[in-house]
């Protein structure tokens, strides 16, 4: 006997763990890096045409612009050290549950750090006041 | 096609309440998926209040004692009540468990009970595992040889070779890990899911076994094996301890070293 109207199981209350939200976060952070890599290329294409063409830039400073490059530069630390976590569970190295939890929070402490001390460092340059 | 909302004849309405008879001291809710073919209607969460002055320690167990003493009409799966038969496997307080190895005491508030996520259901927490049996046959899972045996004796093992296959042996197919698991709920039909993999993993360790070719060549495909992105819900959620995640991990290495 099959019926056809069979209802699908409900799977949306799935209990997150810390697991399944950094796979979640490593997709959106590379969606996100993927979109921002065509801005960086017209970055890249504006520095070529010279100092008057750099006044387009004058958007990245104004607030929203500094949200966005914000955003963007949390999602590449955390796609790059979780793809190092990527890395190692290739080897076929750390697969236990216990060191899934120890390197995703690794990978978390190690993402805010780099990110700190990235706009820390940047914030020094010239024209980098926050 | 990846289904990412419920379909319109799947959305859970609110059911009834059993509530338990004056003078319980003790008493826990249990809420539970219901769905009944006979009807039309959608399926409901029923809650169900039990006396745990007079119910055993386990979610099983107040499943039981609700379908003997409160609501026959409830089905659900269970056979052995100790963890070796796989029969009871549900989602319970949001996660994959077999029924009979979840302690209540362990579920804080309301137990909420549903039946194994993103399957069709067949009756209240019984889903339709077909997909997932066809999956499991589409690895060969018995021993594949081309030489004959010794004639006065069981092709033998060492110790090391026997260990293993020990772990991955283990499993119960209870399907606790591929219905945990986000990649197997949008690519079911394709993807193989960690139960049937770690199975795949299984044979390609056997030192008995002749076929590990023919195995790696019917899984090197985009979808079968390669869905597999390490969000470890399988190994979080298994009930028996094993670890799928790695044993895909290995059999996505084997396809690397024989190219080499």
């Amino acid at each position: 006997m099959t019926n056809d109207n069979r209802p699908l199981s409900p799977f949306h209350h799935y209990k997150p763990q810390l697991t399944s939200l950094l796979s979640f976060a490593h997709r959106l952070s590379g969606i996100a890096l993927s979109f921002s890599a065509v801005g960086l290329v017209y970055w890249l294409m504006l520095l070529a045409d010279g100092p008057v063409a750099l006044d387009r830039l004058a958007i990245l400073a104004t607030i929203p612009g500094r949200i966005v490059l914000a955003i963007v530069s949390l999602a590449f630390f955390y796609h790059l050290n979780n793809g190092v976590r990527h890395l190692f569970w290739d080897l076929g190295m750390g697969f236990e549950i216990s060191r899934t939890y120890l390197s995703g929070w690794l990978v978390l402490i190690v993402t805010v750090l780099m990110w700190a001390v990235f706009w820390i460092a940047i914030s020094g340059l010239p024209g980098g006041q926050v | 096609m990846a289904q990412l909302t419920l379909p319109a004849n799947s959305k859970v309405h609110k059911g009834e309440t059993f509530a338990a008879a004056a003078g319980a001291g003790n008493v826990r809710r249990l809420v539970v998926y219901r769905y009944d073919p006979d009807h039309e209607d959608n399926p409901r969460m029923d809650t169900y209040e039990v006396d745990m002055d007079s119910c055993g320690p386990m979610v099983l167990d107040a499943l039981i004692k609700i379908k003997n003493e409160i609501d026959p009409t409830l089905s659900f799966r269970r056979s052995c009540r100790e963890g070796i038969c796989g029969s009871c496997a549900m989602n319970i307080d949001g996660t994959n468990d077999l029924a009979c190895l979840r302690a209540i005491d362990d579920v804080k508030g309301d137990i909420k009970v549903y039946p194994l996520p993103h399957l069709p259901v067949v009756k209240d927490l019984i889903p339709d595992m077909s997909n997932f049996y066809a999956q499991y046959a589409s690895i060969k899972p018995w021993l594949q040889s081309q030489t004959t045996p010794p004639p006065d004796s069981e092709r033998l093992q060492s110790k090391e070779d026997q260990e293993k296959i020990n772990e991955p042996s283990a499993c119960i197919l209870c399907a606790c890990c591929s219905t945990a698991c986000p990649s197997y709920w949008w690519n079911d039909d394709r993807y193989l899911g960690p139960a049937t993999l770690l199975q795949a993993y299984r044979w390609l360790v056997d030192s008995r076994d002749e076929a590990a070719g023919e195995r790696l060549d019917q899984l090197e495909d985009p979808f079968r094996l390669y869905r597999c992105h390490t969000i470890m819900n399988c190994t979080n959620t298994c009930p028996k301890g094993l670890n799928p995640a790695l044993a895909i991990a290995e059999i996505k290495k084997m396809m690397l070293e024989r190219q080499h």
